[in-house]
This record gives C-alpha cells, structure tokens and sequence, in this order.
C-alpha cells in the first residue's frame, strides 16, 4: 500500500522564508492571489539572520555625490563585468526604495545627525552606502518582513523541505515536501513557484552558513531541467573566526574594518597596503592616515585597503599566511582595538557599533575586542552562481518557475560586494513575487500525474527502507572535506578532477544512504536526502570551475593566475542532459548598452 | 581530548528518559558540536533543532544542567565535566521528540498583537526623521532573538499551564518592542491587560535572567507596560474623567 499525503493548493508558493522569500511572499500576496510559504525551519530563523553589515542603496544620506549610477557602476566592477548588467540596473535603480519601504514596515535603521537613514561604508563602494542597524541588520530585516508578512493572509508551513518540483511539459505544476517534524508528506499544487532557498555553504568544512544551506533550490530546478549559471563563483570572505575549531567559519562582519579595523600580520605589518590591483589603485589610500580619515568621513581621502573587495582580501590574507606570517592559528589579525589611539572612549564605541561581535568574541573565543585582535580567515560565504533567471521577471529556464536572492545567479557576476546581498533579496524577492502572481493569473491549473507521486514518496522513504547502509552524516562530512582541499579558495585542474572523482564515488554511496529509526524528527533521514542536493550543487560548480582557466573575482586558478580576455566574454551554464548526465556550456555575456557603458566609464 | 559523559534526554510526546553517550570534547567546543557528534556516530536519529551555530537564530534552545541555553553558546568549558552533563528540552512547551519541542504557542501569540503602524511621514517623499536616542531606546528589544527561553523559564506558562489567556515575556517583549517604537501610533494597552494576560506577571525577573541577549525583559519592558496599563485603568485623575464622560467609558 502506498504512504498516504496530504495535498495544499495556492496560487503562488513559495520555497524559503528569508529575507527574498519573505518579501516575495508578501508581494505575490498584495497582488491577491492566494500564497504559501514553505519553509525548512522555524520562520524567522533562515540565514538572513545572520547578515550583518548592511543593506546598499544610494539614498545619499551621508555623501550625496552618491546616486543609482555610482552603485551601478560599483557593482559592475565588483562582479568583473560578466554579471548580468540588467539586473544590476534594476538593483541600483530600486534598492533605495525598498529600504524606505522597510521602514514602513517598521524596520529601525541608525539615524544620521538629521534624522534620516545612516550609511556606513563597505567594501567596493565609493561612497557610504549601507543602511544598518548595529551590526545586526540582517535580523531588523528579517523579523520586519516576517511580522509584516504574518498579517498579509499568507499561511506558512514551516519544518517542511521540499525535494522535488513537478511538472507538466516545460511548466512547473507543484512541489513535494516531507514535514520535519513528523515525516508526513506534503504535496503542493501550484500555478507558480518562487525558490528562495539561498546558497550551500555547507558543500564545504569552513563555512559563515547555517545547516539549512545545502543548495536545494539550486538542485530542485536543476532536475527540473533549469539552467545553472556561474556555479564556479563562491565568495569565500575573508573574516571568519578560525579559533577555537568549533567555530571556525562563524562571521566577523565587514562592518568591523569600516568602523577603522585594520588587518595585519605576525609581523605587525599592515600587509593590504600591498599589491592593490590596478583598477583600484586610483581610489586606495596609500598611507595609514589618509585610511583612518576616510573611515571617520573625510569625503576627500580614499578608502583603506582593508576595503578592498573581498576576493582580493580574502587571498591576501591566505598568501600571509602560506608565507609564514600567519597568526598562531592560521589566520590573520584583526585590529579594531587599536583606534583608541584616535578615540578617546574607544572601549564604548566599539561596544555600541559592534555588539555582536564583541559578545561572539567574548562568548566563544574569550577574546575582547575592545583590548586585543582578533584571529580572522577566509570562510565560504556566499554563492554567485545558482539558478539563472531573466533579468526582469526572475523566471528561470522553466515555465512558472522564479528564483530570487542567494539561489538564483546574475546579479553578483564574479564577486558579490558586501551589502548588495540584503538589498538583493528586497529588489529581486518584489519582482519575483510580482511575476509569479502575475503568471498564476494568467494560467490555468496544471496536473499532477498521481503515480508520479508514488514514486516520489517510495524515493523518499529509500534510506528508511534499508536494513543497513551508508552512514550519510558520514558522506557528507567526506564531501565537505573534499570540496574544502581541492574546491576552495585555490583550485587547480588537477585538484578538482578528484574533487569530481570523488563526487561521483559519494554519489554512488550515497544512493545506499542508510537512516534507522522512524519518520518522527529524523535528522540522520533528513540528511539522507540532502546529500543528493550537496552533491549535485558541489558537482557543479567543480565541472564550472575546471572550464574557466583563468582568475576571476571568487575563482581562483593556481596555473592561470590572471584574468583572461576570453574570460570576460562568457558565463557559465550546467544543465540537466537528456540522458540524466551534467552538461556544461558557455553562453555570452549580456551586453552593455551604450548608456550602462557610458556610467562605467564615467564612474570610473 | 577528554571523555565526557552526556545525559540526553530521548523520547517522544509524553513519555521519554535520559541516554547516556560518551563523546571526546576538544578546544572550545560548545554543548551543541557535542550533541552534533553524537548524532554522527552513535544515535543519527537524535532530534535536535539547530541553525546558524552562532547564537544569533535562536533555535537552539535547551535546558543544560537544569538551566535554560542556547547549545551553540554554551562552552563546555564553562561546565564541571567530571560530572555528566544534562541536556533536556524546554519544559514550558509540549514535547516533539527528544530536544525538540513544539514551540508554535510562541507564534500563535504573536498573532495576537497588533502589528506596526506608523505615523504619517515626516516628509514629502514618504520619509521619516527619528533621532538616533530614539533608535537606541528600543534597540534592546528588537535583539530578541525569539528563542523562547524567558516563556521556558516564565511560571505563568511552565508551572501555571495558562498559555491560553498569557502571551509570555517573549511578546511582551514584541509588545515593548512597537509601543515604544519612535514611529508606531498604534495602541496595545488595552488588549494586554484584557486578553493578553500581563497582569499574570509577578515580575520574579526569571525571564531576565535567561536571555542570551541580555534584555532586562521584566524592568525595561514588562514593568513599563504594566505602568502604561496603570496610567489608562487606575489613575484617579482618569477614572474621575471617566466618571463625567460615562459614554466614553464603555
């Protein structure tokens, strides 16, 4: 006999309830079509809580030479122009207001002396760009749409993961879901779908992300027959904690090096001040004076090099350490301390800009912030790449299919600057949500062949099934070390062909994944069926990353240290064949159109 | 490396009792890389409800040697290993499965207060001016986290079982959190004394004690809410008004 499900049915779903899920949601539903949020954890938990920084949009409160076409031009040059150029308009264009809109909501931001929103610098911005609250901004952003979005008639199915999308021809029809919490299953029926599932940081060993981040959205579409795009690009930024291991990869916001936080090595040297690239060379500061003035508001002097963008950090730090000059565990020092010799009450003013992280310090490595440095290296951050979408409606290669934030690609190119992620998730989960009710107002209802269910169900039951089997936290952890060696911060051909290996040797072991135990709160089956999207996603981005030799924003290649020519000209897409392998191919960069040129070079 | 004996309590729904597993703790781990391990290796179906590791999600919730923690933030280091260490799930909410629990009271109360509004803008382009005092007056609210463990600890609802009529100190946190916002013109009074249960607070400060962001819920939200509820029901000046205007006491 077959295991029984229970079946919902919206207009609008949506799979994930951070930042871009939540405002897509909310969206989607002041459209009046009827919507419901699917959601792996507790709502209000998702990854967006962790953000920290802030939120770019050139509002021009604090310098107001700032405007859409500096943060146009700077986002360009962040991602190394392969980004889709259309979507950074847009985003330039409407992030300023969706932080008002924010507000509205009743999102509290830090005030400038005139009582609007304040804006702090970041690295790869010109001017300061990033509305904030503390360093705490993700979770203002969060728990604003969250309980806007309680009221706005969405329902909301949380500990519930969806494994797979279900179509009829090209068109997406529904998604199928266990709930965690009692393993019962869920099947969704849907004229429209958001995947707002953000990234899979947790493909490798040191990582900033949380649990859930193991690359669903990314996996669901890919089997669905969407395009990937860019998966060879992950940001690994460049402050994590390295000490004690247990939280190796926690975050150490951006945020500490725009309040005047420096980075130096076992020497004392202000490394940074070395090899800046060329093409931003002209707005460095090449002195510690001019840096310190700059991050205390001097318009005329020019950022530190610790804002440089956060690939270049990220490997600056690792060469320090590579060539003997490391930290004792590896890493380098972060040195906030050190402005009491500017400031008089140094000791309150880094508690009252930086909470978080003085308490995750003092908590966690016994550390004060306020009297020493801090031990910092790169952690596996963000995905570039993901799912690719148009650049105005965000629908994905398949009919009825959306994705905005993390999981879906274009935006961030090569390298994402810090703080276009929040406004991201703002600008793109509103055009999501909008095109996804207008879709579902436009079509029918789609079909859902009941025996296909079946086997759904069956699948999802396999690693219950066994008598005995793979260990699958075993797999995953194996997988994790894989892609940390040979898929990080440095690749080669060579390294990533055994990453690839081993890729396909986990995914053969892992098609045995064994979890005892029933359907009630199973972690061990839980992780049973996310390997499938750890390793689907980790693939890849490796067979992504051996085709692009050359050096590039997040990708790095230790026998093509440079960028190329030829790199510049095209992005990357891995799709589904027919006969059920991973294909890979190029596609060209979109164009810039004369105008968007013309802002470049005028923001140069 | 030292071995280190865990008592986890396992079970489902109403019946349940404590496991115990031995597990190497190394540098600077926390209760909960502890909990992960023996998830790895010896019990995989062990239910634990965990996110972000870095105590900023709230998910984690715990009750460690009897007292009431995020797992991601409790160093073991700061434990007496020569004795095992107890981790059992919150006792203020039904049971899920050995540390989970069904904490959907917490979001049901929720629904109760009524959300945000604002006052006109300030300007014309639909913006505000907030003084940034006015910004840091509420900031230790909005830290919440809602992990829940001030509701845990809160007697009203662990010992006294009133979750229907009691929104527990993590709302009247949300509460403090929109009353006190520089921009919200809406009035939440009069729900928080009929049916959100404040008065059922005997101010025994066990919320405050717990919460892993420091927020002085019982003397910098609850206490004041209670005050606003006292200025609109008890104030004599008030009630005399009332008494002269008997149309508009209804």
């Amino acid at each position: 006999m077959t295991t029984p499900y229970t079946t919902h049915e919206y207009d609008v779903i949506i799979i994930g309830a951070g930042g871009a899920g939540l405002r897509a949601a909310i969206e989607a539903s002041s459209m009046g079509v009827s919507v419901g949020v699917i959601c792996k954890s507790l709502l209000g938990k998702a990854h967006t809580v962790m953000a920290e920084g802030g939120m770019a949009a050139s509002m021009g409160n604090v310098d107001d030479r700032d405007g859409w076409k500096v943060h146009f031009a700077d986002t360009m040059r962040g991602a190394q122009y392969i980004n889709n150029c259309e979507m950074a308009m847009h985003h330039a264009k409407e992030a300023p207001e969706r932080v008002h809109e924010l507000e509205a909501w009743g999102a509290l931001f830090d005030r400038t002396k005139d009582g609007r929103i304040l804006q702090r610098n970041f690295g790869g911005h010109k001017y300061p760009r990033l509305a904030h609250v503390g360093d705490r901004t993700g979770l203002e952003m969060i728990r604003t749409l969250q309980d806007h979005g309680i009221h706005e008639g969405i329902d909301f199915h949380m500990e519930v993961t969806v494994t797979h999308l279900i179509k009829e021809g090209n068109r997406v029809v529904g998604a199928f879901s266990y709930e965690r919490e009692k393993g019962r299953f869920l099947l969704f029926k849907a004229k429209a779908i958001v995947i707002a599932t953000g990234g899979f940081g947790r493909a490798y060993k040191v990582t900033s992300n949380s649990w859930e981040y193991t690359g669903d959205g990314q996996t669901i579409a890919y089997d669905a027959g969407a395009d990937l795009l860019d998966m060879e690009f992950v940001q690994f930024h460049p402050t994590g904690m390295v000490w004690p291991p247990s939280v190796r990869g926690i975050l150490v916001t951006e945020g500490v090096r725009g309040e005047g936080g420096i980075l130096k090595n076992s020497e004392g040297n202000r490394f940074m001040f070395e090899d800046v690239p060329p093409n931003y060379q002209s707005s460095t500061a090449d002195n510690e004076e001019e840096g310190w003035r700059y991050v205390t508001g001097d318009k005329h002097a020019n950022r530190p090099p610790e804002l440089l963008t956060r690939d270049h950090v990220a490997r600056k730090i690792v060469k320090e350490v590579k060539e003997g000059r490391g930290s004792p565990h590896g890493g380098a020092f972060l040195d906030i301390a050190w402005i009491k010799e500017h400031i008089k009450d140094s000791e309150s003013h880094i508690k009252k800009k930086l909470p978080s992280m003085y308490h995750q310090f003092m908590e966690l490595a016994q550390v004060d912030i306020t009297k020493e440095p801090m031990e910092v290296g790169p952690t596996t951050h963000y995905a570039m790449g993901g799912i690719r979408v148009n650049a105005d409606t965000q629908m994905s290669t398949v009919d009825g299919l959306f994705a905005c934030g993390e999981c879906a690609a274009g935006l961030h190119g090569a390298n994402r600057l810090g703080g276009n992620s929040l406004s991201d998730l703002l600008v793109f989960g509103k055009r999501a949500g909008e095109h996804a009710a207008l879709y579902a107002k436009e079509h029918g209802d789609g079909t859902i062949d009941a025996a296909h269910v079946d086997t759904l169900v069956e699948e999802a039951l396999a690693p219950m099934s066994r008598q005995d089997g793979e260990n699958p936290y075993a797999i995953q952890h194996e997988l994790q070390d894989a892609m940390q060696d040979l898929a990080g911060i440095s690749r080669s051909e060579a390294g990533l062909n055994e990453a690839i290996e081993k890729i396909h040797a986990l995914k053969a072991r892992a098609a045995n994944a064994f979890a005892p135990g029933n359907r009630d709160y199973n972690p061990g089956w839980h992780t049973a069926l996310d390997i499938h999207n750890l390793l689907t996603v980790s693939e890849a981005l490796c067979l992504s990353a051996v085709q692009r030799t050359e050096s590039r924003g997040g990708h790095y290649r230790e026998e093509y240290p440079e960028k190329t020519e030829e790199g510049s000209s095209y992005n990357t897409v891995v799709r589904k064949a027919p006969d059920g392998s991973m294909e890979v191919e190029r596609m060209p960069v979109v164009p810039q159109t004369d105008e968007m040129k013309q802002i470049i070079e005028d923001n140069k | 490396m030292a071995q280190v004996t865990f008592r986890v309590w396992r079970g489902e729904g109403e019946g349940g009792y404590f496991e115990e597993y031995t597990s190497e703790v190394g540098d600077g781990m926390v209760v909960l890389d502890a909990i992960h391990d023996i998830q790895a290796e010896q019990a995989p179906d062990l239910a634990v409800r965990w996110n972000c590791k870095a105590g900023k999600c709230g998910s984690c919730s715990a009750e460690i040697n009897g007292m009431p923690k995020l797992m991601c933030m409790t160093r073991l280091s700061s434990l007496d290993l020569t004795q095992p260490v107890t981790v059992e799930p919150m006792k203020a909410f039904p049971l899920v499965k050995d540390l989970v629990t069904d904490v959907s009271y917490n979001y049901e109360a929720k629904m109760k207060i009524k959300p945000f509004k604002p006052r006109k803008p300030d300007a014309e382009d639909g913006t505000w001016r907030i003084q940034q005092d006015d910004v840091e007056r509420v900031q230790e609210f909005r830290k919440c986290i809602e992990c829940f463990l001030c509701s845990d600890v809160c007697h009203v609802l662990r010992d006294h079982h009133e979750h229907q009529g009691y929104i527990g100190p993590a709302m009247f946190v949300k509460s403090a959190a929109y009353e006190m916002h520089p921009l919200d013109v809406e009035d939440r009074i009069s729900d928080l004394k009929e049916t959100q249960g404040l008065g059922f607070c005997n101010i025994t400060k066990c919320c405050t004690k717990v919460c892993p962001e420091h927020i002085t819920i019982t003397d910098n939200a609850i206490i004041p809410l209670k005050e606003r509820v006292v200025d609109e029901y008890y104030d004599p000046l008030t009630r005399l008004f009332k008494i002269f205007k008997p149309n508009k006491s209804k």
